[in-house]
């Protein structure tokens, strides 16, 4: 039923997208509302409004520079609009992204004015977006592939059905050379010891497990309440019979699968270089967050098992939900790509429920919007690391 | 076997198994399927349970671990008897 070959759009520098994407992006909150009257001049581009850029610092300022950069580099990405208040900090983002050979300019307010800022930006929004109409998807392998997971309001059903069948994807496709990519840092706690023994190596586990134990340090340790405030495991965890952090980790691991093994570990939003494989990036497990860092390290396409339902979605990064609860399905069924409810009922197999998960997602790749596209979810929200000056 | 089950359980020696169909009544003699050897087991719940949430497979004691996917999920925090629902109410995390 499936093959080995999706239809992308190649990109200038050959990387290869699922979208094609002209998006106007904010350097800052100041500049939202530039962007989004471009975006509403210029029908068929996307603004992607955002809540910071104003004086962060240090590594803060650094990756909120690394997730802009990345989230215009990404292959879905035809060509990008850049606004910020100033010209300095705006041209550094349109450099980022300029180094992928793809159409960006910079727009910056201080000394125009919202008005004449959105107008010239509207010219080459405008011209980004009729030169992206005339780009045409060719046939590319699976290899070229990049694909990142995660999982959101688990409950029971995630560990037994969905999440497995992510993990049986994730074995298929690791053995064609698809670059896979996981994460959530803080929701791998009471699997650390199994997360640590699936690195490759004994170094990039040790790896895996400072970055795990410096959250755990720096992050939890000075701020920790009982079960994080009903925000480990969540309200929607426990209503789907999640008991503990231990139980909700256990079942959020069988994402990876029962042989791959992860091959580096990365910073948020930081580009995996190592080639194809398994990667774990370091994120919150908040969904948005952690989908935004991923799609800015570029990831086009991501799945999503979730049990009690999930609704999220990503502007630029098509995002695929399945599920194996039967109730989610009968009573949030419009949010579902993918119902692997077989499997609780002993009707469908790990192998079949992996089969069918290549397939939605080869056809999601070829061009078919997700729920989460069609409904018009568009989740971008950026990871801070700590207070601005 | 190859009728739907109405508990599930990862592995063998697991303390718990997860209700997978909905209206669970106490009292009803329960089908289970334990996944990893693919043998069936039955008992009887004594509570009512919701989809997703967990019964004890055996006798489980105030301070004991309290076993899933092979691995500790928790201690349980009162005494848990077999066919009981066992939630947030009995069992706690280790970690935090």
């Amino acid at each position: 039923m499936t093959n080995n070959t999706f239809w992308g759009y190649r990109r200038e520098n050959g990387r290869v997208g699922i979208r094609n994407h002209v998006v106007i992006l904010p350097l800052d909150d100041l500049s939202n509302s530039s962007c989004e009257a471009v975006a509403n001049n210029i029908k068929g581009t996307l603004a992607l409004p955002h809540h910071y850029g104003r004086l962060q610092f240090g590594e803060d300022l650094e990756l909120h520079f690394r997730t802009l950069i990345g989230t215009g580099a990404n292959p879905n990405v035809a060509a990008v609009v850049v606004i910020g208040i100033e010209p300095g900090w705006t041209q550094r983002v349109v450099d980022g992204i300029a180094k992928t050979g793809k159409p960006v300019q910079g727009f910056s307010i201080e000394g125009n004015g919202d008005i004449n800022t959105i107008a010239a930006a509207s010219r080459v929004a405008k011209d980004y977006l009729q030169q992206a109409s005339e780009l045409r998807r060719e046939e590319c392998s699976l290899g070229e592939l990049w694909v990142s997971h995660k999982c959101g309001e688990s409950d029971t059903t995630s560990g037994i059905g969905s999440n497995p069948t992510v993990g049986n994807f994730v074995d298929k496709t690791d053995a064609m050379g698809v670059t896979n990519c996981f994460g959530e840092t803080s929701e791998i706690t009471g699997a650390e010891h199994l997360c640590k023994e699936r690195a490759i190596s004994p170094e990039v586990g040790e790896k895996w497990y400072a970055t795990w134990k410096a959250y755990m340090d720096d992050v939890i340790e000075p701020n920790k309440t009982s079960d994080l405030s009903e925000s480990q495991p969540t309200k929607g965890n426990i209503a789907g019979g999640l008991t503990t952090i231990e139980e909700k980790a256990l079942g959020n691991l069988q994402k990876i699968g029962k042989t791959t093994k992860y091959i580096d570990v990365l910073t948020p939003a930081e580009e995996p270089v190592k080639g194809p494989g398994l990667y774990f990036m370091d994120t919150s497990s908040a969904a948005a967050e952690c989908v935004t860092l991923q799609a800015a390290a570029g990831f086009v396409v991501h799945t999503f098992p979730t049990g009690q339902g999930n609704i999220i979605g990503n502007p630029i990064e098509p995002v695929i939900k399945l599920t194996a609860n039967p109730k989610t399905v009968r009573t949030m069924g419009e949010h579902v790509d993918l119902d692997v409810s077989g499997i609780l009922r002993r009707e469908m197999n790990m192998d079949e429920a992996g089969d069918a998960l290549l397939d939605i997602v080869i056809r999601t790749c070829n061009g078919r919007l997700t729920a989460a596209e069609a409904l018009g979810h568009r989740e971008f929200v950026m990871t801070k690391l700590y207070r601005s000056a | 076997m190859s009728s739907a089950p109405d508990f599930l359980v990862h592995e063998e020696n697991d303390s718990v198994g997860v209700i997978v169909v909905e209206d669970v009544t106490t009292g009803q003699e329960l089908t289970g399927w334990i996944m990893d050897n693919d043998a069936t087991i039955s008992i009887t719940v004594l509570d009512d349970i919701p989809l997703g949430h967990k019964l004890a497979l055996n006798d489980i004691k105030d301070g004991d671990d309290v076993i899933k996917y092979g691995e500790h999920i928790g201690r349980a925090v009162a005494d848990i008897g077999k066919g009981r629902h066992l939630h947030v109410h009995n069992l706690k995390t280790k970690k935090w």
